[in-house]
This record gives structure tokens, sequence and C-alpha cells, in this order.
């Protein structure tokens, strides 16, 4: 059962090999290393790029120009902020040549907090990433979904964010991607480079398929029938335990993976909401002008009527940073208990 | 072509000491009044010189007269414009050469054969507009089936994607190149630096012809004042790639220097920085003004000064190109006026490639 680096790694290879990716690059993304996380060991068109973001940017939007196929990696998101100008470019090409020019090209980067990354380790791209129109912004939770988003962001013919929670890069998932072997320990000796000399290594990769996850299409985790829960990314498995603990009080909770944040899959969440009348948005990026704010306006404009409760977000703090220290980090962005005071709290609301 | 090697790399003292308002540029290197190009050739170059020159005044008289929001252009580079455009090989995909230009490249697409309609429809940012229709500031070209990317007004940003397009080049094979022009005042940006470290790398060198046309402003901000490089192409000594500083005011010497450039960059599939000193004769854009400046070299002047004395041009034959071309613009200009703007509701085209415009909020 793959964690969610070997999961890029085996969308990677099988994008090379069936999809047209020509390139996969970025700062120590080919070897030795094979990337910060481990996402790009053994990849037959990874290679290493000089350590200039903006220069990686526009590399991608280059390689997409002239026909190439790239997937261009920002070892973490918190060094994408001085692309900003690129990546708004890379979102308006086709828009301001009238349509005449398109790029497709994905840039992944991990995200959020949860490894003691202090200041510049933790940050989020959630909220920043959908400022950005004209890109198409994907952050899955699970392998499985990392592999298949994957896949469907090397099928687009647009610019993709890739989004992947760095505290959930060694998480296995329950589901199997297709081709993989089930035992952990086979999959990383056919496809884990070796500590030292990896020169004369290869990988084996197993036989792969396409298991067709969609972009645009968000995953009913667990369905309940008293609150909806909609979130993404790191702060995903909280809130299905949570639920699942609260069940045990009676409460019963639905819980919504979004996966993708544009486009993104309202009649999910909107079907939701109007079954449970109650609905909390959780998600680590801070919390003024937070992507789940969108998501609450829509809800009050569009389903006002049908709510039992205010909608509620659970979300960072608005501080400039995540601090080192174990409780600096823990009061900075949501944590198990939060999410479940917050879910316990909105489900006891009276009309 | 003979070439004084001492000449080539003196320093621009009379340009360096200068009041940049207050002194010409000072040509580094001029050739001789033996015209070492084809009749044929230097006088095809003059009509698109007195071409895009004409096209310029338009849309700056189109701007001033309400027919346009804004204006940005070339007028004054047109003796390095024109010969690049001679010399690019047009075409889409990595067979042909990409064109990561600014916004002063006029006189290179009319030098690439392309309607100057399409120049007058934008800055009307009438529906017709070839290049964004009507979503962008005039002299913002993009024509993929010449491999011209769109322009954008981020100064520099276009420096980043050249050693993109020269890459999948390079892989492709054959004699594409790419071709990034900008500003000496964007040199300061990053993105510079990007595409000389990219392109330089020991091994994966890029066909990149790395040009920067030097009008020594940044808006009103004088070069010396804000750069302390003798020469631009200097930066480029660093990185190991070919470097020279050109006259761009000559044309006859432009196309020399940028021919042996290209051919260069074809054949070795190697990076090239070429600096070419320019005028700026109606100031960095609308927002300074656009009136004529009066003080800094015309090159077009100089250029039929040159023709008249190798007997290949004649003063009234210089008139008379020009009110041809006047009128021929004013012509298109009256054309344009007429046509309409888009439609409000097609800013929901084009935000994604292969899918339908729709409003994602609307009921």
């Amino acid at each position: 059962m793959a964690n969610i680096a070997q999961a890029v790694r085996m969308a990677l290879h099988f994008a090379e090999e069936n999809l047209g990716v020509t390139d996969v690059f970025g700062e120590d993304v080919g070897p030795p290393l094979g990337g910060a996380f481990t996402c790009t060991q053994g990849l037959k068109t990874s290679w290493n790029s000089p350590l200039d973001e903006r220069g990686i940017i526009g590399m991608a939007m280059g390689i997409a120009m002239a026909g190439g196929k790239p997937v261009a990696e920002i070892q973490f998101c918190d060094y994408i902020y001085n692309t900003i100008d690129l990546l708004k470019l890379a979102g308006n090409t086709h828009w301001s040549s009238n349509g005449q020019w398109n790029l497709p090209m994905v840039v992944m980067t991990p995200v959020g907090s949860g490894i003691r990354g202090s200041i510049y380790h933790s940050h989020s791209f959630d909220a920043s990433a959908t400022h950005i129109p004209g890109w198409k912004i994907v952050m899955p939770s699970t392998p499985l979904d990392t592999y298949g988003l994957l896949l469907a962001a090397c099928k687009e013919t647009n610019p993709v964010m890739f989004l992947i929670p760095k505290a959930l890069m060694r998480s296995r998932g329950v589901e199997l991607i297709p081709g993989e072997p089930a035992e952990d320990k086979a999959l990383s000796k056919m496809i884990d480079a070796p500590l030292g000399d990896r020169s004369k290594w290869a990988p084996q990769w197993p036989e792969l398929s396409d298991p067709m996850i969609p972009i645009g299409k968000a995953k009913l985790v667990r369905a309940g029938s008293q609150l909806t829960v909609v979130s993404y990314g790191r702060t995903l498995p909280l809130c299905a335990q949570a639920a699942e603990t609260l069940a045990a009080e009676g409460i019963d909770a639905e819980v919504i993976d979004l996966r993708t944040l544009w486009p993104y899959d309202w009649d999910a969440v909107k079907a939701s909401i109007e079954k449970t009348g109650r609905v909390l948005f959780v998600n680590e990026d801070t919390e003024v002008t937070n992507f789940g704010e969108h998501l609450m306006r829509r809800t009050v404009e569009e389903l006002f009527f049908k709510l039992l409760a205010p909608p509620k977000l659970l979300a960072g703090k608005f501080v400039p940073g995540i601090g080192l220290a174990d409780p600096l980090e823990a009061a900075s962005v949501p944590q198990q208990h939060d999410v479940e005071h917050a879910m316990r709290t909105l489900a006891v609301v009276a009309p | 072509m003979a070439r004084d090697a001492k000449k080539l790399s003196a320093p621009a003292k009379s340009a360096k000491a200068a009041t940049p308002a207050a002194k010409p540029f000072k040509a580094l290197v001029t050739h001789s009044d033996a015209l070492p190009l084809e009749k044929e050739l230097l006088l095809s170059m003059h009509d698109t010189m007195v071409k895009a020159r004409c096209l310029e005044e338009r849309l700056i008289a189109m701007y001033k007269t309400g027919h346009g929001y804004f204006w940005i252009g070339g007028p004054g580079e047109e003796a390095f414009n024109v010969p690049l455009g001679l010399l690019i090989k047009k075409g889409q995909g990595p067979a042909f050469d990409f064109c990561h230009f600014h916004y002063r490249q006029s006189a290179t697409l009319l030098a690439m054969g392309e309607d100057p309609v399409g120049a007058i429809r934008q800055m009307k940012n009438s529906a017709s507009d070839p290049y964004s229709g009507g979503r962008n500031f005039a002299g913002h070209f993009s024509k993929r089936e010449w491999n011209i990317a769109p322009v954008s007004s981020p100064i520099e940003v276009q420096y980043a994607m050249a050693p993109g397009t020269a890459l999948v080049q390079k892989r492709h094979g054959g004699d594409g190149v790419t071709i990034v022009t900008g500003g000496d005042a964007g040199t300061a940006e990053g993105e510079f630096a990007s595409c000389l470290v990219w392109s330089s790398r020991k091994g994966q060198e890029l066909p990149v012809l790395i040009l920067v046309t030097n009008n020594r402003w940044g808006i009103s901000t004088p070069f010396e004042q804000v750069q302390g490089v003798e020469k631009i192409s200097d930066r480029g000594v660093a990185f190991g790639m070919k470097t020279k500083t050109i006259d761009g005011n000559d044309p006859i010497s432009a196309y020399l220097e940028l021919k042996e450039a290209f051919e260069y960059v074809r054949t070795e599939r190697k990076p090239y920085l070429v600096e070419a000193r320019v005028s700026r004769l109606y100031g960095h854009s609308s927002a300074s003004g656009a009136n004529m400046n009066t003080v800094e070299a015309d090159c077009i002047a100089m250029f039929e000064a040159k023709l008249e004395k190798a007997g290949l041009l004649t003063k009234p034959q210089a008139q008379a190109i020009r009110e041809r071309y006047t009128e021929q613009l004013a012509d298109l200009a009256r054309l344009a006026k007429e046509e309409p703007f888009p439609d409000g509701s097609t800013i929901w085209d084009h935000v994604f490639h292969g899918e339908p415009g729709r409003d994602p909020f609307a009921g």
C-alpha cells in the first residue's frame, strides 16, 4: 500500500510512459536525491534545476509553449511566493491571448504544517492559489487520490497547481492504487531508492493503470445526516476521525473531501448542506480571506433558508508564521481536538 | 565584414558622461559609407522602418484623439527591430524560432510580414484585435502561428520563459532558436539573471538569442542612476557566453551583427547576449506624453542620409514613402474606429482551454 510520496512517484512514472510528460524538474528533483520528499526517485525525465523558483516556473511555461508537458516542483510552497508574477501570467496566458496559447503544465508543491517545519516549511498556499484565476487547483489527502488526480493533472491542457499536504506524505490509505502490490515492503523494494550509492539502481515499476479520478469532483468520505464537514488536505483525516469519534456520542456527521479547490464540486457541497442544515469548513490556511470564507459566502447567499445554524470556518490563525515549538504550531493550525470541538458545538446549535 | 574590435569594446564615453536628456546617443561602432548590403535589402529595410514609424505615430495619434487608452511602442528602435524581424525563421512549433518579445517590437512584426491593421485594432481595443481581442494594451502582440508568445506588461518575465522553449528546440533538433527581447532597465529584474543562468549551464547550453535594447532609460530614470555596468553585454561574460554591444541605430550594423549572432546560436545551439544601443523617440509610453524627442538620434533620418549619399534614395523618394504609409495607416485607423468593442459577456471566454466560457456563479 503506497504512501503519498510513492503515489506521486508512480503517477509521474505512469504519466511519463503514457501521458506525454516530458520533464519532471525542480530543485533536487533529479538523481541522486529524487526530491526532498522522495517523490521523484527513479523517473526517467527528472532533472535538477538551478535554485531559482522564478526560473522553474518560467521554464515550465516555455516548455509548455513549445509543445512539451512539464511537471515542475517548488520544493516547499513557502518558496513559491516569489513566483506569483509568473503564476499569474501562466493563469492568464490563454485568456490574454484570446484563446491562442494554452499552457499544459503542472506545478506541484508540498504545503502546510505537521512536520514541525517552523516559519518557512509550514505555509499553506490554497488561499493564495485560489486568488489566481486560470489555474486548476488540486489538493488530495489520500495516496489513491494523489495518484489519480496527478494523472488527471497531467492530462490537462491548462495549468494545474497540485498541492501536496506534507504532513500526510508518509501516510497510507485504505484503497489500493491500481497495479500496486498490497504489501508495503514489496512496493518499497520495487520503487524506493536505496540509501548510499544509487548510481546503479533502477526502479521496478508495477504495472499501473489509471483509476480515472476527475478534477473537480469531491469525495464523500463519510455519510451523515446532522452536520456537514467540508475539508481537504491535512485536516481532512482529522475531520474523518472526529466524525467517527462523535458518532459514538450520537452526532452523525457527513464528511466531504473537496479534493479540487478550482473548479470545486459545489453540487456535492450544496446537496450535503441542504440535507444536514449545518456546515463546518476546515482547512489550515490563515483564516482571513481564506478559501473556506468563499465557501461560506456561497453557503449564505444560496442556502441561507436551508440552514439550521450559522456556517462555521475552522482555519489557521491569522499570524505571520507557524512557530517551531509544539505548542506554537498546535495553537496556530487546527488540531484533532479543535475539529471535534467545532463539530460538537455546531451540532447542538438550534435555530 | 571587417569590424574594429577595439571600437566594439570601447565604453560609451559620450553616453556615460552625458545628461541623458540633453545629449544624443553616440554610436559605439558605425559602418563605413560603402554600404555592405544589397541595394534591395537596404531599401526594403528602410521601407519597413518608415512603415513601422508611421504605424507608431498613428497609434500615438489614436491615443491622443481618444481612440485608445494607452500607448506604448518602439519608435526609435526600427534600425534594430527591422533587421531582427528579417532574420527570424517564422513558423509554428519547435522547428521555427520562438519569440519572447516585450512591447517595443512592432517593427519586428512588420518585418516578419505582419499586417499593421492588427496593431491598430489592438490600440482601438476592438473585438477584431487579433492579438488579445480587445483585452490588452497596444504593442502586446501574440501570434501563435509564428511562435510569438503573448507580450505582457510585467517587465522581464519573458526572460524566464525563453530557456523553456529553447530546451524543447534543442531536443527537437534543427536550427530553430529562441529570441528574447527587453530593455536595459529590466535587466535589473531577477528573470534576466535566470535567463543567463539557465541558458548557459555547462553541457546543457540552450539556443537563446538574448537581446537587450539599451535606450538608457527606465521610464524617467537614467541608466547611470540605477546600474553600475558599462555594458549590459558584460553580464554574459561571467556565464561564458558570447556577447557583444552593437549600434542599434544603424540598420546595416544591426543586420550584420544580428546575422552573425543568429548563425552562432542556430549552429552551436548555445546562447548569445547582444546589447543594442538605441534611441527612444517618443518617451516610455503615453504616460509620459508620447511626444517626439528631437534630441536623441533618429535612426531613420540617419539611414536616409546614408542611402542618399550612396545614391540609393532621394529625399523626395523618402518623403513619398512616408506620405504613402501615413495615408495608408490613417485609412486603417479610420476603418478600425468603426469596429465594435468586444461584448462584456465574453469575459468568460478562454479562462480555460478546451472548455466553454461561463460564469461559475450564474444561477
